[in-house]
């Protein structure tokens, strides 16, 4: 019993060790480099535009990275690139939009409400869909178009429940606050950020320090081999979803909350720009996934210094096809991976 | 976004027709997905960026460059195909995965192009004033049908048009099938690296592949044109192309006859969802008729993955 136990702890932190070791120098690298591109722009634009694109860039990033390290834990632990994905956050967003609007419950509670309901649905997903399917050996395609089914049904059965019109949340989204000298956020845009960037650090502590982290990414690193370490797998695969679920529920609030308007198709909008921060982060590599995030929220917004902002997204999907192009390991993920 | 069949209530007889049209139209954009997902291997999920690349440089050609539709239809075909080869160049050496999310980013790009380049596109105002030619056939066709006693449905020409079409593009793609070209893209899908082994150049054969495919969905992309008279962003949204999928899984993979089977069979489960007296909003009525997209999808993929045509190894793919 006891020699078993040891012998998993010993595979577990042998991943542990192997993942901090490669990525903590890049990581150095990348964070340094991402510095220096905003200080050049300072130089180049000015501070204040500069200083403010930065600014937004953060914000949007806090999203970008909250909805794809839930994409690249799916990905790594079962190999499934999730396009339901998008749709979870538009499910998260809808459901605190129930409960503030029609409920009148405070948004806080809403967004707790919304968060678990969102990871019980991922995990309900995973019991009903993806578990059967798994045990009938479905191919690669097949689980790609039962996401993309999955997708369609989420987002329009949402539609078909509450329309399309645009719906806000009860939140303030007139007042904000300036500093720094001239930088202006929205107070509800701070405090989205503040949640968020507290919730992926709790969410790093999760997958570096606990054993459940541990465990994920075992299964990441080797299904087979987690397993055969004693791993119990589909309890590690239920806390995936459910860890997926969740943040992609809260993210999904955070941007209703900041944004200021809802509709249907706001998730699968944001989806390619999380395949962008999962695949700019290394495929499967949650911090790469976090990294990548806030990377390419200030990637669209210091873009705006240069070209029209309805252009933003493009930006996003030429970064993307430019990671698989160059990179497709990612900034973070080892090379060789399959 | 997929009411584009706008018909006035002029009777039955004219509705189906229309769902005939559509689905006419839906079957050959799907013929290119079944050349690249069923014979090549290749999970394609751009196809309705090629559509509206094919259709957007037919109507620039026309109205803004005066080109004759003869001169246009070949040259804007060309543009898709080249934009094919442009997409397929960086993304077939990609894993099925990333080629798959590569090709559907390639499409979104499409789309905000044609969003936020009005100068070119029209924006969302869109492209008018492309189909004058088709008007003088039209009016040709039904004075022709009318002589034979057939001439009272307006969409009869657009009808025998798209279906011939249809059948003339699946002709052509069976009988590629059996050339040595089609073997090797079998070959590829079974096993590339065995392909390669036998000296073919997996990676060639693919970008063939995706440039044929978009060709053919820039055939799809004029045909739509005709049918709705206007070209605008909404009308090749680059979520379309999981229409074309639930069809193409419908129908079966591998099996070229049963894009049109899963097409008629789809299209007319959507379309009756109009004589269901719902109590729902337009917006209601649409998402539900997606909802049933994606049900169809999860539905085949779950209980029977090989379509009701296709053959049960034909879903072996390999990542």
């Amino acid at each position: 019993m006891s020699s078993t136990a040891s012998a998993e702890d010993a595979a577990l932190s042998s991943v542990n060790h192997e993942v901090s070791l490669s990525t903590g120098s890049r990581a150095l690298v990348i964070g340094a480099a991402t510095i220096a591109v905003a200080l050049l722009l300072v130089a180049v634009k000015g501070y204040q535009p500069a200083a403010q694109a930065t600014v937004n860039g953060l914000v949007t990033g806090t999203f970008f990275a909250l909805g794809a390290v839930g994409l690249a834990l799916v990905y790594g632990v079962l190999r499934l690139v999730n396009f339901a994905h998008g749709d979870f956050l538009t499910f998260g967003a809808y459901i605190a939009l129930a409960c503030n609007t029609l409920l009148s419950l405070p948004i806080i509670i809403a967004t707790v409400i919304a968060t678990v309901t969102t990871a019980l649905m991922a995990a309900l997903l995973e019991l009903l869909l993806w578990r059967p399917m798994r045990t009938r050996r479905a191919g690669h395609l097949q689980l790609l178009l039962t996401a993309i089914g999955l997708a369609y049904v989420i987002r329009n059965g949402i539609q078909l429940v509450a329309g399309a019109d645009p719906r806000s949340l009860r939140v303030n989204v007139t007042s904000a606050v300036s500093f720094l000298g001239g930088l202006r956020l929205g107070t509800t845009e701070l405090a989205v950020v503040l949640v968020g960037l507290v919730v992926l650090v709790l969410v790093a502590i999760l997958l570096s320090a606990s054993r459940l982290g541990r465990e994920m990414r075992a299964l990441a690193d080797n299904l087979n081999l987690a397993e055969v370490a004693g791993v119990n797998t589909g309890r590690v695969i239920i806390a995936t979803w459910l860890v997926a679920g969740g943040l992609a529920g809260l993210a999904g609030v955070l941007v209703g909350a900041a944004v200021g308007v809802l509709t249907p198709n706001f998730g699968f909008e944001l989806l390619l720009g999380l395949f962008a921060a999962t695949i700019l982060g290394g495929i499967g590599n949650a911090y790469g996934a976090l990294a990548g995030g806030l990377l390419l929220g200030l990637a669209e917004e210091w873009s705006t210094l240069f070209i029209d902002p309805s252009w933003k997204l493009a930006v996003g999907f030429v970064i993307l096809i430019l990671t698989l192009l160059i990179r497709p390991n990612g900034l973070l993920g080892r090379p060789g991976l399959k | 976004m997929i009411d584009m069949i706008s018909l006035a209530p002029l009777g039955q007889a004219d509705f189906w027709l229309g769902v005939g049209v559509v689905a006419g139209i839906y079957s050959i954009f799907t013929l290119g997905l079944q050349l690249n997902v069923g014979l090549t291997g290749i999970v394609n999920l751009g196809q309705a960026g090629f559509m509206a690349i094919g259709a957007y440089a037919m109507a620039i050609l026309i109205v803004t460059y005066h080109w004759p539709p003869w001169l246009a239809l070949p040259a804007a075909t060309f543009v898709a195909m080249l934009a094919g080869v442009v997409v397929a160049l960086p993304s077939v050496r990609l894993r099925g995965d990333y080629l798959a999310m590569t090709t559907l980013a390639a499409a979104e790009i499409v789309q905000n192009v044609a969003q936020n380049a009005i100068g070119l596109t029209g924006g969302n105002n869109g492209l008018l004033g492309f189909d004058a030619a088709w008007q003088t056939i039209q009016v040709w066709m039904l004075g022709v049908l009318s002589a034979v006693g057939l001439g009272n449905e307006d969409q009869i020409p657009l009808f025998l048009v798209v279906w011939l079409t249809f059948g003339i593009i699946m002709l052509i793609l069976v009988a590629l099938q059996h050339t040595p070209w089609g073997r090797v893209l079998r070959a590829i899908r079974e096993d590339e690296d065995a392909a390669g082994a036998l000296g073919k150049n997996a990676y060639a054969y693919k970008v063939q592949s995706m440039a044929l495919a978009a060709g053919i969905g820039a055939i799809a992309g004029y045909l739509l044109a005709l049918n709705v008279t206007l070209i605008y962003p909404g009308t090749y949204s680059a979520d379309f192309t999981f229409i074309g999928f639930a069809i193409l899984v419908l129908g079966g993979l591998g099996r070229f006859a049963g894009v049109a089977l899963g097409s008629i069979l789809l299209w007319f489960v959507l379309e009756a969802t109009r004589f269901v007296d719902l109590p729902l909003a337009a917006d209601q009525v649409a998402a539900l008729r997606l909802l049933i997209v994606g049900l169809v999808l999860i539905l085949v993929m779950v209980l029977r993955p090989q379509g009701i045509a296709g053959k049960r190894e034909e879903m072996v793919l390999r990542g």
